[in-house]
């Protein structure tokens, strides 16, 4: 028939000239002459970092992370001494880094949601007065929030023995339970009257029971709580009432902990003036709250315009809608408005969060023992690899931003619209 | 009828009432208060707190504001002025250090009879600059570049500038202020001239070398015009590699002989001398002008069909975006001469420059890719429609638009990177913020001063980092194209 007659053009024979000219080839040989250059780069780069180790009599091996490292660190999170390797050194480092990241993600979270509903708040002054927090803080260098609150802390605060005496000139803040001195912050302690011993992990790693006895509790609560929620949701769907469920959640979620609490005999042990310095309570070095502080404030800033951008970006329609529907303003709230505004805030929060985390490598300036202090600063400078330290130190933050980043799409997934 | 009507009603109005002027509570300053003020308990309760947190502030600050002082040449004798004016235990801030220090804080350790260099080029930036940032509008060219004349003419000449370099600056600027009159486009020749000019004129050192260096693409265009129309590809790889090859056999010793002719040089700066302000917008400048058009040629890497060089684009953005600034920093102070050929080692501005580059350009492309995908498929297939092919529909339709779209994030993403100027105090340069500080604090006269130099580095950083963004907002609102 028609069809039949219409005939294919057969394929030319292959030129030369078509790897440039022919659209099918030439990306390829454009891919091919890119692959050569940057295989060419690498290996110039690699040849002259050979002849340029060969020229300092150095070589390429990570041997040292595993000698005595020789310095101390005067904040650990695992046990460490200076008989230890750098290798341990470089995991308190990374430890660190973690904790004030972590610290600094979930205060910076809550200051800038605040920051962001006040925003939009109705109150003329209130509202003023957030944007006003929000451009300064936006508009100027974290290192100088870092620096600003470091000098203030060691610049006004008093030394320990102030407060010391009768009459003392500083007291403790909070119930007597935090001191803050100008060179450390003496935090209260946890203590326990009865201490169910530790888990031994291994190299000198040591976990309480009582810690995991909590975790244990708390993940199981919030386990509970979906099956309450899912049993809930299963009887709404067969006869139209929901059950209520508040007074279940609530007690699965808190009584268990309340328990652990009263079982182990946990208490605060506030730290108190021994001699010259406080002891008893933990001495947070001044370093980390100040690195901590100011990343909250500097993050919190462009957290609080995620938020309210994410807001703005619900339509008003869609609350006008959910009213109309009958729903209450908190129903509103958590059924219409928060998970639409969710899709638009959890992407560029996860980059604050990755942001947090990398800016948190401005311990530098306030003498903070980081990853960067240790592997990156004592541990280069005394061991004088500079090449293994900083691709070490590079490849552990560039693990640290991708596991953070893949973390947060899973969550990101699941708040997504889900199409069809 | 009607006369029974006119009976029963004794008076019937012909005339409107005024309106009735609200109640005292539902108009003016009254209403304003409790609407915005204290319109239900929590607004009442935020409202005192936000005056709580004013008055706060206001109480702990405001004396030693007031008391500031401006003229000392210590910090001890800035408190015994304050001691004697305001009283014994008064507190006041002693901005006098700014005063002071100013030079220091403008310019680092930059020769001070050379200090008209920078002001020029500074200066000269702003009129380079005129056809890209101010291209719309006659008045704000206006005021731009008047203000920048005034400042600048007035600031070369109190510096003790040599008269042919005033002229040279005064006839610049006459020349922008003609073609700010005429047309615009006149000043574009200069606007690429000019980053090389302002190398030179910062570093100094022999003209001959910037010369040179941009004889490079100059012969390579000559290459592509002779080849250009027969074959197209060919003729942009030769013209690469004509410049390329230039740089780097001839340019030098060429520079070297030409110098040795016609000597053509003014006083070089080391690097070492640049601090303060001079070098962060100098490495700020700089990171801007190269981080945009390399975060585009990444941002369009990645979107590519092409299964190679989307994943070296992809690998490159998230490296650098997964490591912090300062770990790129401590590379180019540390490992960059691991990886070059032994023997060479080149300017630490330029090193700290390329670093602080590829970490903007690696966020920058991320804001492009974003802005690229947001553009609707139709325009992508309208240009295929059309017939251009792949650089033609980026150059023409695709990028005009992306980049509209991406502006509020290539903005933030500047002002992101002239914060992070001051991270080159921990490869040793002199930042504003740390190293300078320091520098002034080290000297007995200021030992001590913490909080002045802090604030006056914070609010010119404010001011800039401000400036730009609401740049991009006016930006914005000129280049909307829909009607809402």
């Amino acid at each position: 028939m028609m069809m039949t007659d219409v005939s294919v053009p057969a394929n030319p024979p292959f030129r030369l000239s078509m790897l440039i000219h022919d659209r099918r080839y030439r990306s390829l040989t454009f891919q091919v002459i890119v692959f050569i250059l940057v295989m060419a780069l690498f290996w110039w780069l690699i040849n002259n970092t050979l002849q340029n180790l060969a020229l300092l009599g150095k070589s390429f091996d990570f041997g040292f992370l595993f000698q005595r490292a020789g310095y101390d660190i005067p904040q650990t999170p695992i046990p460490y001494t200076a008989d230890d390797t750098h290798l341990r050194a470089a995991v308190v480092g990374l430890l660190n880094t973690l904790i004030v990241a972590v610290l600094g993600c979930i205060s910076a979270t809550v200051l800038g949601v605040i920051v962001g509903v006040a925003r939009l708040s109705k109150n003329w002054l209130f509202a003023r007065l957030m944007t006003v927090f929000v451009e300064i803080f936006r508009n100027m260098p974290l290192l100088l929030w870092i620096l600003i609150i470091y000098a203030i802390f060691t610049e006004i605060l008093p030394p320990p023995n102030a407060y010391r005496g009768e009459d003392p000139a500083w007291s403790m803040i909070l119930f007597d339970n935090v001191a803050l001195t100008n060179r450390y912050t003496s935090i209260p302690t946890l203590g326990m009257t009865n201490d169910p011993g530790s888990l031994d992990l291994g190299a000198r790693i040591t976990f309480n029971w009582a810690t995991i006895a909590f975790i244990v509790v708390l993940v199981g609560g919030w386990f509970a709580r979906r099956a309450i929620r899912n049993h809930a949701q299963s009887v709404q769907d067969r006869t139209g009432e929901r059950p209520t469920t508040w007074w279940k959640t609530l007690a699965v979620m808190v009584l268990p902990s309340l328990f652990l609490i009263w079982y182990f005999g946990l208490h605060l042990e506030p730290p108190s003036l021994q001699g010259f310095n406080f002891s008893g309570g933990l001495n947070v070095s001044n370093g980390l709250v100040a690195l901590w502080l100011a990343l909250t404030l500097y993050t919190a800033a462009f957290i609080a315009e995620i938020v309210r951008a994410g807001i703005l970006a619900v339509s008003r329609g869609q609350s006008e809608a959910a009213f109309a529907l009958g729903l209450r303003p908190n129903r509103t709230m958590s059924l219409v408005i928060l998970p639409q505004a969710l899709r638009v805030i959890i992407p560029p929060l996860i980059s604050q969060y990755l942001n947090l985390t990398k800016n948190s490598s401005l311990a530098i300036a306030v003498g903070y023992m980081d990853l960067r202090g240790t592997l990156g600063g004592t541990t280069l400078n005394q061991t004088g690899r500079e090449l293994e330290a900083i691709v070490l130190m590079m490849l552990t933050y560039l693990a640290l931003s991708l596991i953070i980043s893949a973390g947060m799409n899973v969550f990101n997934a699941s708040v997504k619209l889900k199409e069809r | 009828m009607s006369d029974t009507h006119a009976q029963t009603v004794p008076f019937v109005r012909d005339t409107m009432l005024p309106a009735a002027s609200p109640p005292d509570r539902q108009s003016g300053a009254i209403r304003w208060l409790r609407e915005n003020l204290f319109s239900g308990p929590v607004n009442t309760v935020l409202t005192i707190l936000g005056a709580l947190i004013i008055w706060f502030l206001v109480a702990t600050f405001w004396d030693w504001f007031a008391h500031s002082v401006w003229n000392a040449s210590s910090l001890s004798e800035c408190r015994e002025i304050i001691a004697a004016t305001w009283g014994e235990g008064a507190r006041g801030a002693c901005f006098a250090v700014i005063r002071e220090r100013w030079n220091q804080y403008v310019f680092g350790f930059y020769p001070p009879e050379l200090y008209w260099r920078p002001t020029m080029t500074f200066g000269l930036l702003m009129v380079a600059l005129a056809p890209v940032l101010f291209g719309a509008s006659l008045t704000i060219r206006r005021v731009v570049l008047g203000i920048t004349a005034i400042v600048t003419l007035a600031a070369m000449m109190w510096l003790g500038v040599p008269a042919g370099w005033l002229a040279f600056t005064a006839v610049v600027l006459a020349f922008g202020f003609l073609a700010s009159e005429r047309n615009i486009a006149w000043l574009l020749p200069f606007s690429i001239v000019y980053p090389l000019l302002g190398v030179w004129f910062l570093w100094g050192g022999t003209l001959w070398g910037p010369i040179f260096v941009l004889a490079g693409p100059v012969l390579g265009w000559l290459a592509w015009r002779l080849l250009g129309s027969r074959a197209p590809m060919l003729g942009v790889v030769v013209a690469a590699l004509v410049t390329i090859l230039f740089w780097l056999f001839l340019a030098g010793d060429a520079a070297t002989d030409a110098q040795g002719l016609v000597p053509l040089a003014i006083e070089p700066v080391r690097s070492d001398r640049f601090g303060g302000f001079l070098l962060s917008l100098t490495i700020g400048v700089a990171g801007i002008a190269l981080s945009l058009p390399l975060g585009i040629v990444l941002a369009l890497a990645r979107r590519s069909d092409m299964f190679l060089i989307k994943s070296l684009a992809v690998m490159f953005i998230e490296f650098i975006r997964g490591v912090p600034l300062i770990a790129l920093l401590f590379v180019a102070s540390l490992l960059l001469n691991y990886f070059l050929p032994p023997g060479t080692s080149f300017d630490i501005i330029l090193r700290v420059i390329i670093m602080v580059t590829i970490f903007a350009a690696a966020y920058m492309a991320e804001v492009i890719r974003g802005g690229l995908a947001a553009l609707p498929k139709g325009q992508y297939e309208a240009a295929d429609a059309l017939g251009l092919d792949y650089w033609k529909a980026q150059r023409l339709i695709v990028l005009p638009q992306a980049l509209k779209i991406s502006i509020p994030g290539i903005v933030s993403t500047f002002i992101g990177m002239f914060k992070d100027t001051t991270l080159v105090t921990f490869v040793g340069l002199y930042d504003p913020l740390k190293s300078m500080s320091d520098a002034v604090r080290a000297n007995i006269a200021w030992k001590g001063i913490y909080w002045e130099p802090f604030i006056f580095v914070g609010a010119i950083f404010f001011l800039i980092c401000f400036g730009m963004s609401r740049y991009s907002m006016y930006l914005e609102r000129r280049l909307q194209r829909d009607h809402r």
